[in-house]
C-alpha cells in the first residue's frame, strides 16, 4: 500500500528536510520500519535505546491515534496518512 | 552555549513570568509561537496552555498531542510556526532535567522560568543536542518589540 507519512518540524533536518515521504507499508509497523531505514537518524528521537516508540511521540493514522487502533499492528490502505505528533512534558527533578 | 539566540519581546518574557506566577506552586506551560530564520529565530506570540498533568502539577507538565495539534493550527493561521515551548520550575533552577530531556526532540526552543516562592527569576531557553545527549543554552535576546527575520 502506498501511504504517506508527515514529518514534524522538529524532525524533518533528520528525514532529508522533507515535509512528508511516501512509503509501502501493509502495517503502521512496517511503514514506521521503512521510514527509520530510510532516513536512520531519525530513529533515536522516536524510539527508545531498548526499541519501544518514545512514551511521549504519539502516531495517527488518518487523525486516529493507533493507541486506540491495533498499535504497531493497525493495518493499512492505499492512500493512508500517518501523522507524528509530540505530546510535550518535563518538569523539574524531583 | 551552543552560539544561537532567540530574540523575544519583553512584553512576552513579563507574559511567561506571569503565568509561571498565576500557576505557582504548580508548573505553567505554553507555545511558542514565531519564526525561525537561517541564522535567527524570533518568538512572535505565545499560546499558553493547560498543564495536563494534574497527578503531579508541581514537578511535571504536559502538553497533550491534541493540545500540540491546536497549537500548530493556531500558529499556522498566524502564519507562524511552534518554535518551541515554554514551562515553569517552581522553586527550582531554570535549568532542565534529566526528565526534560528524555522528553525533548531537537530543533524546538525550550524556555525554562523559575519561580522561586512566587517571584519569577532566572529565564533560560534550551536545545536538545542531535545525539540526545545534552541541551545547549540558547541565549535569549530581549527585544522591544517582534522584528521580521
Amino acid at each position: 500500500m502506498a501511504v504517506k507519512v508527515i514529518i514534524p518540524t522538529p524532525l524533518r533536518p533528520y528525514a532529508g528536510k522533507k515535509e512528508s515521504v511516501e512509503l509501502q507499508a501493509a502495517t503502521v509497523g512496517e511503514a514506521m520500519s521503512s521510514l527509520t531505514t530510510l532516513f536512520a537518524d531519525l530513529k533515536r528521537h522516536l524510539y527508545t535505546d531498548d526499541g519501544r516508540l518514545r512514551s511521549f511521540v504519539n502516531v495517527y493514522v488518518n487523525d486516529e491515534d493507533i493507541r486506540y487502533l491495533r498499535g504497531d499492528q493497525t493495518p493499512l490502505r492505499e492512500g493512508d496518512i500517518l501523522s507524528i505528533v509530540p505530546s510535550i512534558a518535563g518538569g523539574t527533578q524531583n | 552555549m551552543s552560539g544561537r539566540s532567540l530574540r523575544v519581546p519583553e512584553a512576552l518574557v513579563q507574559r511567561i513570568h506571569a503565568h509561571g506566577v498565576e500557576t505557582y506552586p504548580h508548573e505553567c506551560c505554553g507555545a511558542l509561537m514565531g519564526k525561525d530564520g537561517e541564522t535567527a529565530r524570533e518568538v512572535v506570540e505565545l499560546l499558553p496552555l493547560a498543564n495536563r498533568r494534574n497527578d503531579s502539577p508541581r514537578n511535571r507538565f504536559e502538553v497533550t498531542a491534541e493540545d500540540v495539534q491546536m497549537a500548530e493550527k493556531k500558529a499556522s493561521e498566524l502564519r507562524l510556526e511552534v518554535v518551541g515551548w515554554y514551562h515553569s520550575h517552581p522553586d527550582a533552577p531554570a535549568r532542565p532535567s534529566e526528565f526534560d530531556r528524555e522528553h525533548a526532540w531537537p530543533w524546538y526552543s525550550y524556555i525554562i522560568v523559575s519561580v522561586q516562592q512566587r517571584e519569577p527569576r532566572d529565564t533560560t531557553s534550551w536545545r536538545l543536542r542531535d545525539d540526545r545527549s545534552a541541551y545547549d543554552s540558547e541565549a535569549i535576546e530581549s527585544v522591544a518589540e517582534p522584528a521580521s527575520i
